[in-house]
């Protein structure tokens, strides 16, 4: 220890060394708020940049004019009339093969105009804008379009329509919609929370109520622990390697008498899926079911119940909201990723509905991913309807958890 | 001897467990459910050494060319795995440039400062954000953040730069880093503070030097957590970091992590068995053990470095 004599501050110096430290205070304290601050920044303009993208003015022309093919306006065709147009113009294989996807009859009249504008008219798109330009510099816009393309038609677009919800895949993005995305994402998540909330809920009852606390028993949970921070890339190679190769007879459906397809199918990507979420579910509801007191159980034991029931009659039953709380999260992890279908192989161009297990299939989030990586700007516009749509899809799952855990959760 | 009267008219009751068949049946189902994990990290290591060892059992393929090298172009027959690790390791360092220091502030002022209705309005807004899917923060690094760094750096910048990508992946990686360190400093017992309040300390110091150091366990977790998390990646670095690699430490070009690389490659149609297809196998594994090890690493650090306060 050193013998020097500490001297602290006094009088009129205190005062000037606390002012100094309580300015340090005020500047670190800003910084603090700052940094949120950007959290808070970016996050708006993650939405702002998404909802900006979803609207604006698109300038087009037609290849075809719609006059060459019926005298009526457009906008006044009716079903009948685009039937007869469709019928005489396409080439018989083309309707043929539309016929085939859906009976034309049994389409409506939107899906019909959306054909013979796709197929007949041919939209040929000069260019897009976003929302925020269209806005601001509407008039520029109009002129430029004026000038450069004196045959085109600008209008105000939200690319974001009822009609893009329910319109299967397209080359076009004029006419390009989400139904087989969305049908996919509600396969995929479907078969990946029929496998994992029943094994995880299981592993996890096991690893409460009987695991001895031995080594074994920690092997299994740190393993568990780890499992939830690999990678989601890696289960999909996982899938790739597993699902679709070594077990094609069963996810290609071969063993069940299906012929027609590989091991890409949706059965492997949700089984995939399902493995991806499984540790968040067995963490979730070892959560809950530790959260169920011991006097519940020993209550039960001491009338006599045996193990099983009692975690069926009393543990379970108290533990399910926080179950199902965690089920909910784990799902709209499962919507929202990516890498996994990507590389179990999900198909990037397909406009017919899954209707089996054994289906090929596309996902929400792989549409964003190709539409994002196209160069043309519709392309992105239609990107952005989509992250609207999943967007959505997403909060209003967390929103039923959030509900979920406020109704039902109990305080012991 | 004659037992008493009153003896003889209870029944014998055996006090042994009963063995019930049902019973012990629900018990292995679950047990299979439990070790099911198990069987998964097992999975993971056969299937992707079984694939990565096709790729090294290639003569031309040897594990000083794999290492030493910086060209990846296995149809050609380069293997430098560092022209993809240079990217995984630039897109991660930037990102945790951007989420340590703003996840930790954000830590600070959540635990320390805030009153409870401001983190009840805070904390749902870092969950959202922490909630987005990966494939929109690769939109918005490519269509919102590149075309901002394209309007001051000009030509520097390339279409598809490392840079972007880090950018996006902080932002995205600064929910799990603020919430980890959140945990961590509220741990810190109520007594320490106290202690620093009484010799005078102000809020700052007391955060800074007495909460801080105490919860640096957790909040070294938080970070590795984040760095595995950074290196995992992959939506962002696909969408917005460039497709082809490149060995290259400048943020302002493109190239491609080795997630990047397994989306790219494995999206194409891939013929098992072809070098591309065991090669990718491979990376993956690499992947697998750099984050296995860096999750080992975080769990261990908690453990041993974590204060005990009664």
């Amino acid at each position: 220890m050193s013998n020097e004599k500490i001297s602290y501050p006094e009088g009129a110096d205190f005062y000037s060394a606390l002012r100094a430290r309580y300015r340090t205070a005020a500047i670190w304290l800003s910084i603090f708020l700052g940094s949120l601050l950007i959290a808070i920044i970016a996050l708006t303009a993650l939405i702002f940049n998404v909802i900006d993208g979803a609207f604006g003015y698109i300038a087009y022309e037609y290849k075809n004019p719609p006059t060459e093919f019926t005298s009526t306006p457009v906008n006044e065709l009716t079903k009948e009339e685009l039937l007869t147009v469709l019928k005489d113009n396409l080439s018989s294989g083309a309707y043929k093969k539309l016929d085939w996807e859906k009976p034309m009859e049994s389409r409506t009249q939107a899906d019909l105009l959306e054909l013979f504008l796709e197929r007949l008219v041919r939209i040929d798109t000069k260019g897009t804008w976003k929302m925020t330009e269209s806005l601001l510099n509407g008039a520029e816009i109009r002129a430029e379009v004026a000038e450069k393309y004196p045959d085109a038609i600008l209008e105000f677009r939200s690319w974001l329509t009822p009609q893009f919800l329910v319109s299967p895949m397209s080359s076009r993005a004029e006419f390009a919609g989400v139904r087989t995305a969305i049908l996919g994402s509600l396969w995929l998540v479907g078969i990946a929370i029929l496998f994992a909330l029943p094994v995880g809920t299981g592993a996890a009852i096991y690893l409460q109520e009987y695991a001895p606390k031995n080594w074994f028993t920690r092997v299994i949970q740190t393993n568990i622990n780890n499992l939830a921070g690999v990678p989601s890339i890696v289960y999909g190679m996982l899938g790739l390697a597993l699902f679709v190769r070594v077990m094609e007879q069963f996810t290609s459906g071969a063993m069940f008498g299906v012929t027609d397809s590989n091991g890409r199918t949706v059965l492997s990507a949700g089984l995939t899926m399902g493995i991806l979420v499984l540790p968040l579910i067995i963490i979730n509801a070892q959560e809950a079911i530790k959260a169920v007191p011991d006097s519940l159980r020993q209550a039960a034991f001491g009338v006599g119940a045996t193990r099983w029931q009692t975690i069926w009659h009393h543990v379970l039953p108290n533990a399910l909201p926080g179950i199902l709380t965690g089920s909910i999260l784990a799902l709209s992890r499962a919507l929202g990723e990516t890498a996994p279908l990507i590389v179990v192989g999900a198909s990037t161009f397909i406009s017919v509905d899954p209707d089996s297990p054994f289906s090929k299939f596309t996902a929400l989030p792989i549409q964003i991913y190709q539409w994002t990586t196209r160069a043309q700007s519709e392309f992105h516009a239609i990107a952005a309807s989509a992250i609207i749509v999943l967007l959505v899809l997403l909060l209003s799952l967390n929103a039923t958890a959030i509900l979920l855990r406020n109704r039902f959760q109990r305080r012991w | 001897m004659k037992p008493p009267a009153e003896a003889q008219n209870f029944r014998h009751f055996d006090l042994k467990k009963k063995f019930r068949i049902s019973e012990s049946i629900i018990q292995a189902l679950l047990f299979l459910a439990g070790i099911l994990s198990i069987f998964t990290t097992l999975a993971i290591v056969y299937e992707l050494g079984k694939e990565a060892l096709l790729f090294f059992n290639i003569p031309d393929v040897t594990l000083g060319k794999f290492l030493g090298t910086t060209k990846w172009q296995p149809g050609i027959g380069q293997y430098g795995i560092w022209a993809l690790v240079s990217a995984t390791l630039v897109t991660s360092a930037i990102a945790m440039l951007i989420s340590l220091p703003l996840g930790l502030a954000s830590a600070i002022y959540l635990s320390e400062y805030a009153s409870p209705k401001m983190r009840s309005i805070l904390k749902p807004i870092l969950e959202i954000l922490a909630g987005i899917p990966t494939v929109v923060y690769g939109y918005f690094a490519l269509l919102f953040i590149t075309p901002i760094l394209k309007s001051f750096l000009g030509d520097n910048i390339q279409v598809y730069n490392m840079l972007s990508a880090g950018l996006v992946m902080g932002i995205m990686i600064l929910p799990l880093i603020s919430s980890m360190s959140e945990d961590a400093l509220s741990a810190v017992p109520r007594s320490l503070r106290e202690g620093a309040y009484a010799m005078g300390a102000t809020k700052l110091e007391t955060s800074l030097q007495i909460v801080l150091p105490a919860a640096l366990s957790g909040i070294g977790a938080a970070i590795i957590i984040g760095i595995s998390r950074a290196v995992g990646e992959t939506m962002i670095v696909a969408v917005a970091a460039g497709s082809g690699p490149n060995f290259s430490f400048n943020p302002l070009e493109a190239a491609e992590t080795m997630t990047g690389h397994i989306a790219r490659i494995s999206g194409g149609d891939l013929s098992y068995n072809s070098i591309d297809y065991t090669s990718l196998f491979a990376i993956a594994l690499m992947l697998f053990l750099v984050t296995l090890i860096l999750n080992l690493i975080s769990q261990w650090v908690v453990n041993k470095f974590r204060e005990q306060y009664e």
